[in-house]
């Protein structure tokens, strides 16, 4: 286990590595720089901002900097768009709150969607099923970028019991919408896949003796029927925690959080060059990590996997 | 009760004590101030920067305001009114300006020097701070600017020197009646600097800022939120009112109106495009439109290579004609825009409309004239490339003028929007028939606008190139009277049909019916927190 934890550690690096390279490239190939705006600069004014940046280089100079300062300082470079700014500062300061909100995210989805997707298997076919299947359905049609301004409307505008957005070093009035608005959609894929999955399980012959053998319906499912049955789901759920952790720009608009999220897709419409590198890096870190950790949760889950 | 509770008891106490004291009646309406005198407002994006001298766009230009302050300021018509300079003398022609600065003070407790602006100015123009806005000293024709930009000379070249703590002695290459009025911008702020030089690119973070102008930054939360609070340093601290300003970034302009519908926001600017007319029908008392100093206009690509039948004024001016702006004043915008038939707005300071032949033509008119002169240059089949940058209200504009042109001169356009730095790209690099453009005033003065079209102005992207245009736009800058110039300068705009110009910007806005003081008649829209106040309700 060891080794094999080892040995995707050590291969997690070529990848970041190229996937360096390849924002690189591709980042420099979107037409536009980060200091072209509706005034075309003087020459002379353009010339002193390249020369600043860096911009000046050759390409491969530039990326070659670029690594050597991450990997021997850490240091991800400066924001060419918020001037006052470094790449840490923003991801400092941006990601505490993603991850708070990601975070908190992730256990209700989890929580509830595995609930809703166990009882309804359990339950196949009775009314109980139906109205698991119908919440996940109505939580899976409401794309969050709808639900986020209904909120809004509903607790802050109607009722008054919520701040219409904000983060305020997070507290939990301010988190309570932005997990509701992100979590909803995993919320109902998690139940959706725990519950096909469980039915599939429940009907297996080892179910059925279990069943035969007079034991309690809960020790059925929670003993001998879970631990398989969570295998598509535990897949889905590490890459769906990177996803919610690493931010949703739906939500960091929508609720003035300040999360990651929205400075992600604000550096690309800016060529804000190394802003979109240290997002992009950080992302593709914590993807490797958790797919990592994903397959050790196999391991762990099924006895029959072997690494 | 213990003694912990007691204290904290007694510490409410005196807080609500002194915001008591906090309310009373404004010195000079007379009108009942509230206990509460903060004001917020929705800022649409997160500034870049506030560093006066690298700041280049208007949300950090409003935030710098407040909290550095230039050796004039504007007041709330906009007219320019002594700031830090209490008083200034012209000399040898206005090419030297003697400021005599006030005794104020730092948010530290230095004074504020004449030696601080000088920094500032070398700060500005020096290679090295790699300012955007770089190019504003240049503009200010201070003597050597140009030659410090561009790395020929040092900073300490430039044409402004301290003559002792409260004389700065400005030089410049030639004679500016305005240049006073450009000393309000930003670029041109002091700033502190030891402050600076100890911290670096952190000297605007909360902590470090040092600053003079009415309030202090007290609080930084990028894409959050932001503070600021009275400066009790401020040489005027006791006419200012408002005691806490804060910022809001709100990304999403209905999010941003449900909050203010819900007391969150003081202030909410701009409006949900095409809801004006229904917002202030709800609220007449708290929604205003204003004019905005911007224009927006299509170029046409007059490049000797781009399309031949673009280059044929007739053609130029029978496309012009056939845009019904009403239609898309009243139908699409509908925020107190302006139809507009020439460039520079409207209501820019001193700028007198020129006589354009087309402007009160009947559209029925102007449709029949556009017609005669198509069939007049014999173009037929016309197909053209209409370029404009991803937005909603941009699209509009275009797919309704798109069908003008087709149904009234039978000319297909083909419509293609991008995202805007690939627009921008596109647009700097000629591949385009027409261009989707506004330019927005750096300054409230008609130049602002018409020097654009001059040869060697690097956002020409039509290249419109007229030797008459360029050497009227010169004149103008040392001429008494350049308004006559700039009237000229737009009639050739208009017989050559250099762009076509759609409709002037108005700003539409909600203000609490609470704050007052408001700078309605500001044409540039810049807005002090000093000048606000709450009244009781």
């Amino acid at each position: 286990m060891l080794s094999f934890i080892l040995r995707r550690l050590a291969i997690a690096i070529p990848t970041l590595l190229i996937l360096v390279v390849f924002s690189y490239v591709i980042m420099y190939a979107a037409p536009g720089g980060p200091f072209d705006m509706e005034r075309t600069l003087p020459p002379e004014v353009m010339a002193n901002l390249e020369a600043k940046y860096g911009l000046d280089k050759p390409l491969i100079v530039q990326m070659w900097n670029y690594v050597y300062n991450v990997v021997v300082h850490f240091d991800f470079g400066p924001s060419f768009m918020y001037k006052d700014q470094t790449v840490n500062d923003i991801v400092s300061q941006g990601f505490p709150v993603t991850l708070t909100y990601g975070f908190w995210s992730f256990v209700v989805a989890t929580v509830v969607g595995m609930s809703l997707g166990i009882m309804a298997a359990v339950y196949h076919n009775s009314w109980l099923d139906y109205v698991a299947v119908g919440i996940s359905i109505g939580a899976q049609v409401l794309p969050n970028f709808v639900m986020a301004p209904i909120l809004v409307l509903i607790f802050t505008l109607w009722l008054g019991w919520l701040p219409g957005g904000g983060w305020q070093g997070g507290q939990w009035q301010y988190i309570v919408m932005p997990v509701i608005a992100l979590s909803t959609s995993f919320m109902a894929s998690i139940a959706r896949l725990t519950r096909s999955s469980m039915l599939e399980v429940l009907n297996a012959n080892y179910i059925r003796t279990a069943r035969a053998k007079g034991l309690p319906m809960r020790r059925v499912i929670f003993r001998h029927a879970l631990k398989p049955a969570l295998l598509p789901v535990i897949s889905y759920l590490g890459p769906a925690f990177v996803g919610m952790i690493t931010g949703s720009v739906v939500i960091d608009m929508y609720f003035s959080t300040g999360g990651i999220g929205v400075f992600f897709v604000n550096s690309a419409l800016n060529r804000d060059y190394s802003v979109i590198m240290g997002i992009t890096i950080l992302t593709g870190a914590l993807t490797v990590l958790f797919n990592l950790v994903v397959d050790i949760l196999y391991a762990w889950i099924d006895p029959k996997i072997r690494y | 009760m213990n003694l912990k509770a007691t204290l904290s008891l007694t510490a409410a106490a005196m807080v609500l004590a002194t915001t008591a004291l906090a309310g009373g009646t404004h010195p000079v309406t007379g009108e009942a101030l509230s206990d509460n005198q903060t004001f917020t407002y929705r800022l649409l994006d997160q500034f870049p920067t506030l560093d006066p001298q690298l700041n280049e766009e208007t949300a950090g230009g409003h935030v710098i305001r407040d909290l550095f302050e230039g050796l004039m300021i504007q007041d709330a018509d906009g007219n320019v009114i002594p700031g830090v300079a209490e008083s200034y003398e012209a000399s040898n022609g206005n090419m030297t300006y003697t400021f005599h600065l006030r005794d104020a003070k730092w948010s530290n407790g230095d004074p504020v020097t004449a030696q601080d602006f000088v920094y500032a100015w070398q700060r500005a123009a020096n290679p090295e701070t790699a300012s955007p806005y770089a190019w504003y000293v240049e503009l200010t024709s201070m003597v050597n600017a140009k030659e410090i930009v561009a790395g020929e000379m040092d900073p300490s070249e430039l044409g402004v020197k301290a003559i002792d703590d409260k004389t700065l002695e400005v030089q410049l290459t030639q004679p500016l009646p305005y240049f006073p009025a450009m000393t309000t911008y930003a670029t041109l702020n002091p700033v502190h600097q030891a402050t600076v030089e100890e911290f670096g690119a952190k000297w605007t973070d909360p902590e470090n800022m040092v600053s003079n102008g009415a309030y202090t930054l007290t609080a930084m939360v990028l894409n959050e939120y932001h503070t600021r609070e009275k400066n009790p340093m401020y040489w005027n601290a006791d006419s200012v009112i408002i005691e806490k300003t804060t910022g809001y970034v709100i990304n999403d302009v209905n999010q941003a109106l449900t909050r203010y519908k819900a007391g969150e926001i003081d202030h909410l600017e701009p409006l949900p495009p095409g809801q004006y007319p229904a917002l202030k029908a709800e609220m007449p008392d708290e929604a205003s439109s204003v004019p905005r100093l911007c224009s927006y206009y299509y170029a046409f690509n007059l490049r000797p290579d781009a399309k031949p039948e673009i280059q044929d004024p007739r053609v130029r001016r029978a496309l012009t004609l056939a845009i019904d702006r009403d239609v898309i004043v009243n139908q699409i915008l509908k925020g107190g825009q302006w139809p507009a038939y020439n460039f520079a707005h409207l209501k820019t300071a001193g700028f007198e409309m020129p006589e354009i032949d087309f402007a009160g033509m009947s559209q029925k008119d102007r449709d029949a004239e556009a017609k005669r002169l198509m069939e007049e240059s014999g173009v037929t089949d016309l197909d053209i490339k209409l370029i404009y940058n991803t937005s909603e209200s941009h699209k509009q504009i275009a797919t309704i003028v798109s069908q003008m042109w087709k149904q009234k001169l039978g000319v297909a356009t083909t419509l293609e929007n991008m995202e805007w730095k690939t627009y921008l790209n596109v647009r700097r690099d000629g591949q385009f028939d027409l261009a989707r453009s506004a330019w927005c005033a750096d300054y409230n003065e008609a130049s602002t606008f018409l020097d654009l079209l001059t040869t060697t102005h690097g956002s020409n992207d039509g290249k419109f190139s007229n030797a008459e245009y360029d050497s009227l736009m010169t004149a103008s800058k040392t001429s008494d009277n350049p308004n006559e110039m700039y009237t000229k300068a737009e009639k050739i705009i208009s017989d050559e049909s250099a762009i076509a110009p759609i409709y002037h910007y108005a700003n539409t806005f909600l203000l609490s019916e609470d704050i007052k003081g408001w700078p309605y008649n500001n044409a540039e829209n810049n807005w002090y927190s000093k000048d606000f106040y709450r009244v009781a309700e």
